[in-house]
């Protein structure tokens, strides 16, 4: 395993995802302990352009969009991390369960995954969002997570059936193994960098879940994500005022975050992938 | 052979796979003993359920019909413990060496897991001393190997390793499915010559299963041959071999070259 986290830092693609990742992170986490402003604190006249004060200018409340953002970016960024340990741990405990223990167990699994990929989450997602009183982002993270999760329970469930085959699986179980202890040890390392891979790229899309359904207006309250910037900029009309300041700034960090996610996805993918691996 | 005492007895075994039109029969109402210190090989082309009935043998496999005795007594498999309690008794070596390893952790913790296995309580010296003398047994260096990972060994070694293992753990049946077909043919019959040494020491039972007639002919003292899930013909390996009945007998060992015109002088 320490191996091939070594290997992994040589990836160009990996690095320049983490890096950008982490600079992201820094910039956010670091940013509101220098300057700190309530970011709901109106400041300026409504749409005031960027300028040296303002660097990206004001909402429609006069509210200092840059600092806005960074607040958004840390939500953005602890929702989507959220909706991908949800999303991953569900898939994984039922990826592994259906197809370990197999039979008739992992058809009922299988049909239950099935079922949830041929649903539109997006559309759950709203439903749930809108039957919810009190939303907060803890509960939007959730609520995206246990709408995600069929993608890596069907991909878990195809790589433990084959692994379940294999003669160190049996070898383990006529060592006398419990079954915990051989999934632990025999299967889970043989599928790890996948999980991985799966987790980096739920949370990419759980980002982009709480942009779309913040953006409708149906996220999370008392908060300030990315996509609640943007339900901002839309429903005050800033396309209208001109104020491409109060949409694009905050529609590029979703790119940007997205991306590196991706990128770092891709830089494991061309590692862990025998079949592109060069 | 049939005066020693029984120890395996299988009775109308068999598997299917799947259902409806998608229905296979992989073993099909097999019957047979294995006598304790005898070593039976299971001849028969590929596809003919030899691995599938030693899966079953193992409790790898649950049986779809018929039934296992073992040691007079029906077996049970029910609990952790039951199985645990079996598996002592009955161990496999695998066709393939190179998946019989989990590629994550040290070649010592296979070692480790057989002393785990008995329940034996050893201090750091002993394990140290059983682990070298399974290595040693089997022509291996425990010092220069304990440190490494699977993928740093040859397929000979890894084969090698998976005899210590039986030799540590000291099983009543071993059941060895095709352990040499992966091997190049000078690791061959070192490990041949291994698993004999094994049975000679520990008057151990050993299923041998192949699909080399010319192979079985040389280490086994009972042959069966499987066709299409059924025992088509068993007995003595001299007799199976010398004077064969079933046609299906008699193609398998015309299909060897090597041991037509030596054992055309018999007969």
């Amino acid at each position: 395993m320490k191996n091939s986290f070594v290997i992994l830092l040589k990836s160009p693609k990996f690095m320049i995802g983490a890096i950008l990742f982490l600079l992201m992170l820094a910039l956010v986490l670091i940013y509101p302990q220098i300057n700190r402003k309530d970011p709901l604190e109106m400041m300026a006249l409504a749409f005031q352009p960027p300028d040296a004060n303002l660097w990206l200018g004001s909402d429609n409340f006069g509210r200092d969009l840059f600092l806005e953002l960074m607040y958004g970016i840390q939500t953005s960024i602890r929702v989507g991390l959220i909706a991908g340990v949800f999303a991953t741990v569900i898939g994984l405990i039922i990826g592994l369960a259906s197809g370990y223990i197999g039979g008739m167990v992992d058809n009922i699994l299988t049909a239950i995954t099935n079922i949830f990929i041929v649903i539109p989450s997006f559309v759950i997602l709203i439903l749930i969002s809108v039957s919810i009183n009190s939303r907060s982002s803890l509960v939007t993270a959730i609520i995206i997570g246990i709408t995600s999760w069929p993608w890596t329970a069907r991909a878990v469930r195809a790589q433990t059936t084959s692994l379940r085959g294999r003669d160190h699986v049996h070898i383990a179980k006529i060592s006398g193994h419990s079954t915990p202890k051989i999934i632990v040890f025999e299967i889970l390392p043989y599928i790890a960098s996948y999980v991985v891979m799966a987790f980096v790229l739920q949370t990419a899309s759980g980002i982009l879940s709480e942009a779309s359904i913040s953006m409708l207006g149906l996220g999370p309250y008392n908060t300030i994500s990315l996509g609640i910037i943007m339900n901002w900029a839309l429903v005050f009309e800033a396309p209208v005022a001109g104020a491409w300041w109060a949409f694009i700034p905050a529609a590029l960090s979703i790119a940007l975050i997205t991306f590196s996610l991706y990128m770092m996805n891709t830089g494991m993918d061309e590692i862990f992938n025998p079949k592109i691996r060069s | 052979m049939s005066n020693r005492e029984l120890l395996i007895r299988g009775k109308d075994l068999t598997k299917v796979f799947g259902y409806g039109t998608q229905k296979t029969t992989a073993v099909d109402a097999v019957d047979f003993d294995f006598h304790k210190g005898e070593i039976i090989s299971l001849v028969g082309e590929s596809g003919s359920g030899k691995t599938t009935l030693a899966k079953m043998m193992m409790g790898l496999l649950k049986e779809s019909g018929g039934s296992i005795e073992y040691k007079g007594k029906p077996r049970r498999l029910k609990s952790h413990s039951d199985r645990k309690r079996y598996w002592k008794d009955i161990q496999a070596i695998f066709q393939d060496p190179f998946s019989s390893f989990n590629l994550f952790y040290r070649v010592e913790k296979l070692l480790m897991d057989c002393i785990k296995l008995q329940g034996l309580k050893l201090s750091k010296e002993e394990q140290y001393l059983k682990m070298k003398e399974a290595c040693s047994f089997v022509n291996l260096k425990f010092e220069e190997l304990h440190n490494k990972y699977p993928f740093e060994l040859s397929g000979g070694q890894m084969q090698r390793l998976m005899i210590a293992r039986i030799f540590m753990l000291h099983p009543k049946v071993l059941i060895a499915d095709e352990p040499t077909s992966m091997v190049d043919a000078c690791s061959r019959s070192t490990i041949l010559d291994m698993l004999l040494k094994l049975r000679d020491e520990n008057e151990m039972t050993i299923i041998f299963i192949t699909h080399d007639v010319g192979l079985a002919y040389y280490v086994s003292d009972t042959i069966y041959i499987m066709e299409k899930g059924k025992i088509v013909e068993s007995g003595p390996a001299e007799e199976i071999i010398l004077n064969p009945q079933h046609s299906y007998t008699r193609q398998l060992i015309s299909d060897v070259p090597k041991i037509h015109s030596a054992w055309d002088l018999g007969s």
